[in-house]
């Protein structure tokens, strides 16, 4: 993974004594709320619920198990001993002090950590796919190019005060794209042109929330020398030109869709003219710099019987296999596969981990996947690199501490924002239902019948729970200063083909309707599917009408 | 009365003439003045008589609305209604770095403290800070960072390119 230099370190401490001036200025009531907002949104602190939430910076989903252990010793020592790992793969103390703030982000810059932009009307943390670097079907590893992309946003001077905020997504994957780059503001795929040469189709305007659109393709091939200074070409349009009076409508997606991504896309095009080949333009030997970071650890050549005795133990151990089924990825290294340490065990909040978990999971990098970790938009952890000999050992181990649920992928893997109970932009709670959602359905033969099946829960039309691309995406709506929820079916990302958003079934349901109706709407697919028909194809097959009227002839 | 303090946080003084209508247009055409772009729209002729001319640009008024004239202006103020309205930013790079200004380039109105920086990096000469803004704070929040990343007016190589020439 990137490791710092003097100059990245340098940047980062200076970043933690600016904030710490600010800080000692707005307790000490020289400077107003109005004012301090936006500096503390950009170091990561909200004032929330109850209290104020920090949320530190996991550039692309990376982490070493000194980081890890880092903030498990954060979570004790400044908050309640655990935190939340959010869909953008970003890490969440719900109970912080204010007064203690600069003094955590001194500690995250001392294992080369920080918050920086994780909030605010800014260029935040750029996201990519869980797998990046091991998966087997990369046109190029996307994480030296999210590097790139990270030290070029980070305290950009033009960029630090954007019509709203703005995400960057990166996918490198010709056949999926667990980044979901389309529903980004601007989503970069990796591609390769016929002469062999490396570059960016560039994605423009897409996003979940209130509005949520799927982005348009502005640029098919824009070659990697190129990528910075079109993305300042993009910013700088979007930065004069995007909406300041509404924030509702101050996306980008608001703006390419006005002008008509044809226009907006000619206008980049125009402000980039002058800006190409400019000192922006990247060179060769900056790309291998930041490669240099990202090289394979060593691999152990694969043993010839590994593969046989993994058999002969699955067939043995039935929860192994399950484990197995459910919670390993293919490795691009013979001999190696992804573990995913599931942070969804029923009974506690998705996402979140407590500081023995943290640690435990950071021994467990050290012991199996050469010290490295990644957290996936799936709220769960992944040791990226384990030899499929210490399978066994690692099952138990990660038994022991929790992480062993052998549900990833499945209805119980739901990806749920923290709603209610924390956020103080909530409609409604999250975490009950998915909380009461798990614990109705947690058979794991019937889990397992149903297969794939992504169900998100957002708590209010930020989306930060990706409730539209859910394949059953519900999100809580305010009725008369009551808590409700809004079903929608057929959302998907991850897939080959573009995402899609999910259509409402109907009118919205209580808390306590949800599992009754989540339950019709899986009969209503058990019942019409066809054989091994995934539930979002079966929706795509048979359309939202008869789980429309299953779901509401129940209701009535 | 706001503060007008330059790059290493001194204070300077104003010797624009903030001139909002023809009517009060000073006889001494060694006066500087400052006017907003459609005062300057409206009366070139009787404007540039005057040596030191400045122009002051609102949040919405762009770059290239002035850039043929950059010549005649000794002085471009850039105003900022909110603090948040980061369209300003835009406007002094492409002033600095397209049209290729390089008289005094001063950030008007809502000018705070934790901005100088940033102002600094995209090609402001002059800060004129609200009036309650302290000063003693100035120094060190354009001070903050000793290196950027990216290329700006102040340093127009980034990072990377000067990584590989260490
Ligand atoms: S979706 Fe709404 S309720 Fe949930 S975390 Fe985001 S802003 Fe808060």
């Amino acid at each position: 993974m990137y490791r710092y230099d003097e100059v990245d370190q340098q940047i980062v401490d200076a970043r933690v004594s600016e904030f710490r001036l600010q800080t000692e200025r707005y307790l000490a009531g020289e400077l107003p709320e109005e004012e301090f907002r936006p500096l503390r949104l950009m170091n990561g602190l909200y004032v929330q619920r109850y209290a104020p939430m920090l949320r530190v910076a996991i550039p692309y989903g990376q982490l070493n198990s000194e980081q890890l252990r880092a903030l498990a010793q954060i979570a004790d020592q400044y908050d309640k001993g655990y935190a939340h790992f959010s869909t953008r793969t970003n890490l969440q103390y719900n109970w912080p002090n204010i007064a203690d703030v600069p003094d955590i982000l001194a500690d995250l810059a001392k294992v080369q950590m920080h918050a920086v932009q994780t909030s605010g009307n800014c260029i935040r943390n750029t996201t990519t796919d869980q797998f990046a670097g091991i998966a087997k079907d990369e046109v190029a590893d996307p994480r030296p190019w999210c590097e790139i992309i990270r030290q070029w946003s980070t305290f950009h001077p033009e960029f630090a005060y954007l019509p709203r905020k703005f995400k960057i997504a990166v996918n490198a994957r010709a056949s999926q794209d667990n980044a979901a780059i389309e529903v980004h503001d601007i989503g970069l795929q990796l591609v390769k042109n016929e002469a062999g040469e490396l570059g960016f189709a560039v994605y423009v305007g897409g996003g979940l929330g209130r509005t949520p659109i799927i982005g348009s393709l502005i640029q098919p091939f824009l070659p990697w020398q190129h990528l910075l200074t079109y993305l300042d070409a993009i910013l700088r349009v979007y930065n004069l030109h995007g909406r300041r009076d509404n924030k509702y409508k101050a996306r980008i997606k608001i703006l390419v869709k006005a002008l008509g991504p044809e226009v907006f896309a000619a206008k980049v095009d125009a402000e980039w003219q002058h800006l190409k080949d400019g000192p922006e333009t990247l060179t060769q030997a900056e790309v291998e710099r930041v490669c240099q970071h990202f090289i394979d650890p060593d691999y152990l050549p694969a043993q010839a019987d590994a593969e046989q005795q993994l058999a002969q133990l699955r067939s043995d151990k039935p929860g192994f296999d399950r484990w197995l089924t459910r919670n390993l990825t293919e490795h691009k290294q013979p001999g190696y596969a992804a573990v995913t340490l599931s942070l969804k065990k029923v009974g506690i909040a998705p996402g979140d981990a407590t500081s023995a978990q943290m640690r435990a999971a950071a021994d467990l990098a050290d012991r199996y996947s050469f010290g490295l970790l990644r957290v996936s938009h799936f709220q769960n952890l992944v040791l990226t690199d384990v030899r499929l000999e210490d399978l066994p050992a690692l099952w138990q181990e990660a038994k022991e501490h929790g992480f062993a649920s052998p549900t990833v992928g499945t209805l119980s893997d739901m990806i749920c924002c923290p709603g209610g109970d924390f956020c103080s932009l909530a409609n409604a709670r999250s975490i009950p239902i998915a909380e009461a959602l798990q614990a109705r359905f947690d058979n794991l033969d019937f889990l397992y019948d149903l297969g794939d099946l992504e169900l998100n829960i957002s708590g209010c039309m930020n989306a930060c729970g990706h409730h539209h691309v859910g394949n059953i995406g519900i999100l809580g709506v305010d009725k008369k200063g009551q808590e409700f929820y809004q079903v929608s079916l057929g959302g998907e990302s991850g897939s080959k083909a573009s995402p899609s958003i999910g259509q409402i079934i109907g009118p919205s349901f209580s808390e306590q309707e949800i599992p009754q109706v989540v339950d019709t709407v899986l009969s209503v697919y058990v019942q019409q599917r066809q054989a091994e028909e995934r539930f979002i194809d079966c929706f795509r097959r048979i359309g939202m009408a008869p789980f429309k009227e299953a779901v509401y002839a129940k209701a009535d | 009365m706001p503060k007008l303090i330059n790059q290493q946080a001194e204070l300077v003084a104003d010797d624009y003439l903030w001139l909002e209508d023809l009517a009060q247009l000073p006889t001494d055409e060694q006066q500087g003045l400052l006017v907003p772009l459609a005062l300057w729209q409206q009366a070139r002729a009787e404007l540039q008589r005057f040596k030191r001319l400045g122009v002051k640009l609102a949040s919405d008024e762009f770059a290239e609305l002035i850039a043929a004239d950059l010549g005649k202006f000794s002085l471009v103020a850039i105003e900022f209604p909110k603090f948040v309205d980061g369209r300003g930013y835009s406007t002094a790079r492409l002033l600095r770095e397209r049209y290729n200004f390089t008289g005094e380039l001063r950030a008007v109105g809502d000018v705070l403290l934790d901005q100088l920086h940033y102002l600094k990096r995209c090609g402001f000469s002059q800060f004129a800070l609200r009036d309650d803004q302290n000063l003693a704070h100035a120094s060190a929040m354009l001070q903050v960072f000793s290196d950027s990343y990216q290329s700006g007016v102040d340093q127009p190589q980034p990072l990377f390119r000067r990584r590989q020439l260490a």
